[in-house]
């Protein structure tokens, strides 16, 4: 009898629970979903049911056809992969040097390093953007990937060395001890001993270091705007600005950007929200 | 016990310090320098002392744009604040309950537009937002709201309001998930004992896992708050370098790219975009020191 009720209540709690949780992802999945389906529609098809799947009769890959004809939007996507690519190796094996640096061995010094590179956490590197396109220009390497790199491996060292230093502090001691006892070298502990072990935390550090890289407008719109340059997100933005009343054309470039990304989230979003979760405990 | 000092620890920092160094550390000191000098007709550079802040805070040209800037950036700044914690909190909150079906599921969806780049959130919501495609006005018609409908990107009392929801929109799953993580790490024992002594649900919210999850609120909103003030791309690209429509979404990040770039007729001057980028930075810094401020007299709380 006073079981009841109270299951009723619970039942009624859990509804409403899934009601506020599932109404979120709609509304997170909703504009993504509006602009993938219309981008295989016909012009008339997106304007007539835009809330409408594509049917056989509206059916459309025109603006694909526009988008993937410009030959430069390929180019665009190897610029994107290179840099980040590219910038995140540099990013991880300097990081993770420097961590295993600071953490390792005691010098005189060591704190105010730590602390140094800790700044660049806090304080966006665009605030330098003024010196670093004169340097970029005294150096000869304005609408160079190389540029990009560079900055985006200063930008992300301060992050990566900060949570790769915690990992590495974790490594045990009799491991380092026992390798030293064999005679081993420091760059051999470093890069056979102590670098798989922290394997994890570099896939962590990997997540939260290329997103921002790939998406980023400001670098690639001051230091490398040229036509063979230019990363796909700013190719986008400049894609939309210059073809903003061809709908099929603009919804395509859209999805086109979008998708890579979707892709690799399905495939490695357990791991990283297990990364960002774990992270965030410790 | 730390290892020695040896030439391998030099070769394990070198290349960290030396990138970090020549395009972080440096051109932020080079960029401070800056400011204080002033670019001539003939392109040539002199200093000038506090000159140019002296221009960017009186003139009336200068200061009115910078005011309007600021003040914006402080609306954009109030307004993820207000709406992104109760929303995270509330989020991660029903999330973190036990026995949540599909708990996991949710966090995917959660998190996945803060991974996608601020261009192509900006456009697709103006495309959504366009009374040309009517999409926004359909939806509001099936709740019967339809009349409420109005081009909110474009007119200048909405469209500053209406831009910074997008951007909460797309970066509320990074505090949900800090706050969710936050959440889930509070002992069972600690919830366990305060039901035995008789707490509700709400209580326990409200007086133990509030008070716990303080600190991961106050990372949050640092993050939040360096971000935003140096905030840029999303601005640019649904309403490009002039932040219209009449200046109403300019933020500190656009006018900062107009004055070093220029727009228009004026010129760009590097010298004035450093000492505005200066000013950026005395505001991200005195932010960020009274953050660490507060965290410090917390814990001398605690330790006393």
């Amino acid at each position: 009898m006073r079981g009841a009720p109270r299951r009723a209540s619970e039942l009624g709690r859990g509804a409403l629970v899934h009601l506020t949780l599932g109404g979120w992802c709609v509304l997170v999945l909703g504009p993504i979903l509006l602009v993938l389906l219309n981008s295989f529609k016909t012009r008339q098809g997106i304007f007539d049911a835009p809330l409408g799947l594509p049917t056989a009769e509206t059916f459309s890959m025109s603006g694909y056809h526009r988008v993937l004809g410009n030959a430069a939007v390929l180019d665009m996507f190897a610029n994107s992969a290179i840099v980040t690519g590219v910038s995140l190796v540099l990013i991880l094996l300097f990081g993770a040097m420097a961590a295993w640096a600071l953490t390792e061995y005691g010098f005189r010094g060591n704190r105010l390093l730590a602390l140094f590179l800790a700044f660049g956490i806090m304080v966006p590197i665009r605030l330098g953007s003024v010196a670093i396109l004169q340097e970029m220009v005294a150096l000869n390497l304005t609408n160079t990937l190389t540029a990009l790199v560079l900055v985006y491996v200063a930008q992300g060292l301060p992050l990566a060395v900060m949570i790769l230093s915690e990992f590495i502090a974790q490594v045990p001691q009799e491991l380092k001890d026992a390798a030293r006892c064999d005679g081993v070298g420091e760059y051999r502990i470093f890069f056979q001993v102590v670098l798989p072990l922290i394997r994890p935390a570099v896939a962590t550090v990997a997540v939260f270091t290329m997103v921002p890289i790939w998406n980023d407008l400001w670098f690639p719109l001051i230091l490398a705007p040229s036509e063979g340059t230019q990363t796909i997100t700013l190719g986008v933005q400049q894609f939309v600005g210059q073809f903003a009343t061809d709908w099929n054309a603009v919804l395509a470039a859209l999805s086109l950007a979008v998708l890579p990304v979707l892709v690799l989230y399905a495939l490695f979003s357990r791991q990283l929200i297990r990364g960002i979760t774990a992270g965030a405990v410790k | 016990m730390k290892q020695k000092f040896g030439t391998h620890v030099l070769v394990f920092l070198a290349p960290a310090l030396a990138v970090y160094t020549a395009f972080s550390a440096w051109p932020l000191l080079a960029t401070l320098r800056l400011g204080l000098y002033s670019t001539d007709e003939t392109g040539a550079t002199h200093f000038a002392g506090l000159a140019n802040f002296q221009r960017l805070l009186t003139d009336e040209h200068w200061f009115g744009h910078f005011r309007n800037a600021l003040a914006n950036n402080v609306e954009f700044f109030a307004i993820h604040t207000l709406v992104q914690n109760p929303v995270a909190l509330l989020l991660a909150a029903l999330l973190s309950l036990r026995g949540v079906r599909g708990a996991a599921a949710y966090r995917t969806v959660m998190f996945l537009p803060t991974l996608l780049s601020v261009v192509v959130i900006g456009f697709s919501w103006q495309l959504i937002l366009s009374p040309l495609w009517g999409v926004a006005e359909k939806l509001l018609g099936f709740v019967g709201l339809a009349d409420h409908f109005a081009p909110w990107l474009g007119q200048e009392d909405t469209a500053l309001p209406t831009i910074t929801l997008i951007s909460v929109w797309q970066f509320v799953g990074v505090p949900l998930m800090l706050i969710y993580a936050a959440l889930i790490a509070i002992p069972e024992e600690v919830i366990e004992a305060a039901a035995v002594e008789g707490a509700g649900a709400w209580r326990i919210f409200w007086q133990i896992r509030l008070p716990l999850i303080a600190p991961t609120l106050g990372l949050v909103n640092i993050l939040t708050f360096v971000g935003n003030f140096n905030a840029f791309d999303l601005i640019y690209a649904v309403k490009g370098a002039i932040a219209g429509p009449n200046f109403s979404t300019d933020l500190l990040g656009t006018f900062f790219y107009r004055t070093f770039f220029g727009y228009q007729s004026e010129v760009g001057s590097a010298t004035m975009g450093a000492a505005l980028a200066t000013l950026m930075f005395l505001v991200i810094l005195a932010g960020v020191g009274l953050y660490f401020l507060a965290i410090q007299r917390r814990l001398q709380r605690l330790a006393s």
